[in-house]
């Protein structure tokens, strides 16, 4: 086997390539990371190691504020998303193509192809009037929002799983006297939980991680994370966006990780 | 809803309970997307209205006419609007400018992983899932830290002995074109990997038993068969580069502005929503015609596989 030095598959220079591109998407993220823990005022002076920032960042109200926000929006989006994503996935999948089942498939896509900016700027249109019309400019807007751009991205895991399902276990248990229902509860949504989990998290990452749409629709007082984050750079003075940033990638890393082991079991 | 009986009125039945089924999404994305993008068409249409927002019941072209021209107050000439077409330009070379570098360094770390013993290859493209992952905002804040004066950058060619005065990269086009370079970088390897990962080697074997060179091996044999993987990767950078907004409003500065800034502009200081409109859906058609174009490709290219 060693006979042969020649690798064919080797091309010069790609694998330093390949280590400079790596470092070119580590080397931002550990410098923003590392003047987290910067004990100095300054985020351009390195004074030592501390938690001072995490610690004013956790007592800053309006950081808790727009947290909780965001917390509170990616839950219920990510939420009404993946039911709404569930069962256009089943209406949708394991049938011969019915009159408008293309042109369904092409709407709950619709969310991925047009740009954000675009997508922000049409909803401020309509939602600053509803707003004047209703009075109403609770957070509803933002859940709606971020609801109907979480759909496709719920949608996609959850219709690959039931397309690699198997349709004869339904076909079994109908064949047992079981009700469309008990087929459903018992047989369907079992086996299409891993891609219900994946399509939740993907959702939930999304709603997190948007801030052009967050900060067309949002009413007065609704900072989200992003958001704060945004209105925090311009200023751009002391290390704590720094923490509030690091804790944030924190849990974007854990939830990546976590789909990532989840498929991989599934796999 | 027994599956045996397959008589019309079951069928009938079944595709009436698949529309009620998709009705919450198809509504939801209608309510919160698609409907408001048809508003903004209409209001495209319409007269501006002195403090923001339009005139209702009036309609005009005025909206459509600016994207491009400008009269003059005084003497009612027409000329092009210089600002317009600048920002214009400005998107459409740094996206292609992006487009280019993500490939550059893209195409080697994908054919790096895809070279990669396949138990290993796994963990390699996780490295470039997680920042694909990461929000956007904290990758262009990351690299505003990295480029600002008394940066990482700056630090190291002065530490180089390359400047002796810290580079200005912060609120120029440079800022821009390295924050889209390396948020992007992502959404070129990992198509561009999928596509190298069914690779034939054998083919490459091959041309080098018929006294190919390196180059002509990766010209001739790697570059053709990974040709959809260069497409979509392309498509998929230069797509989102074209809508920025985040970006160059971070690292631009206010006076560096893309498209996505242009649009913001009129729907705030601007005043002038119709024309904020017209501009969101030529950005929209434009990206369609790629995204049209992505889909062709990835059709083509299924179909060609067998």
């Amino acid at each position: 086997m060693a006979r042969r030095r020649f690798d064919i598959r080797a091309q010069p220079g790609f694998a330093g390539v390949a280590m400079f591109t790596f470092a070119v998407l580590y080397l931002p993220i550990a410098t923003l990371v590392a003047y987290a823990f910067n004990a100095s005022d300054s985020i351009t002076e390195w004074g030592g190691l501390s938690l001072r920032w995490f610690h004013d960042a956790a007592q800053n109200v309006a950081v808790q504020d727009a947290a909780w926000r965001t917390l509170i929006v990616a839950a219920s989006a990510a939420s009404f998303a993946t039911l709404a994503a569930t069962m256009a996935a089943i209406a949708t999948t394991r049938t011969a193509p019915y009159r408008g089942s293309g042109a369904k498939y092409a709407l709950i896509n619709m969310p991925l192809m047009v740009p954000e900016i675009v997508t922000a700027v049409a909803l401020l249109i309509v939602f600053s009037r509803v707003k004047v019309l209703t009075g109403y400019s609770g957070l509803g807007y933002l859940v709606l929002a971020h609801t109907a751009f979480c759909i496709p991205f719920a949608y996609l895991p959850i219709r690959a799983r039931l397309e690699g399902m198997d349709a004869s276990l339904e076909r079994a248990a109908a064949d047992l006297y079981a009700t469309p229902w008990q087929v459903f509860r018992r047989v369907t949504l079992p086996l299409l939980r891993p891609g219900i989990i994946a399509g939740f998290m993907l959702a939930f990452v999304i709603s997190l991680d948007d801030v052009v749409i967050t900060e067309f629709v949002k009413s007065g007082g609704q900072d989200t994370l992003p958001t704060y984050m945004l209105g925090q750079i311009r200023r751009s003075v002391t290390p704590e966006v720094n923490a509030i940033a690091t804790a944030f990638l924190a849990l974007s890393v854990l939830l990546v990780t976590a789909f990532f082991l989840i498929n991989r079991r599934k796999a | 809803m027994a599956p045996a009986r397959q008589d019309t009125s079951s069928e009938r039945r079944n595709v009436r309970s698949r529309w009620l089924l998709s009705a919450p999404a198809l509504i939801i994305i209608f309510v919160a997307a698609a409907g408001p993008l048809l508003v903004m068409l209409a209001y495209s249409f319409m007269v501006k209205g002195d403090y923001g927002d339009v005139k209702p019941g009036q309609y005009s072209l005025d909206g459509w006419f600016s994207v491009l021209f400008q009269r003059d107050i005084f003497d009612d000439t027409l000329s092009f609007a210089d600002a317009h077409l600048t920002i214009m330009w400005r998107s459409v070379r740094l996206s292609l400018i992006t487009t280019a570098l993500t490939l550059l360094l893209g195409f080697p770390t994908a054919y790096f992983i895809a070279t990669r013993p396949r138990n290993r290859r796994e963990i390699w493209v996780f490295l470039v899932t997680i920042p694909f992952w990461t929000n956007l905002l904290i990758r262009t804040f990351a690299m505003q830290q990295v480029i600002r004066n008394e940066g990482i950058l700056n630090t190291l060619l002065r530490w180089g002995g390359l400047i002796d005065q810290p580079v200005q990269i912060l609120y120029t086009d440079w800022a821009i074109l390295f924050g889209m370079v390396y948020v992007y970088l992502p959404l070129m390897v990992l198509p561009l990997y999928a596509s190298m990962e069914k690779l034939d080697f054998r083919l490459i074997e091959a041309g080098y038993d018929l006294y190919a060179g390196r180059l002509a091996v990766l010209r001739r044999i790697v570059i053709p068969l990974v040709k959809p993987g260069i497409v979509a990767g392309s498509i998929l950078v230069f797509v989102p580069s074209l809508g920025a907004y985040v970006i160059p409003r971070v690292l631009g500065g206010g006076k560096n502005m893309m498209l996505g800034n242009l649009i913001e502009l009129q729907f705030g200081a601007g005043r002038n929503w119709p024309l904020g409109a017209a501009i969101s859906i030529t950005l929209m058609a434009v990206v369609m015609v790629a995204l049209l174009f992505y889909v062709r490709n990835a059709a083509r290219t299924g179909a060609g596989h067998g």
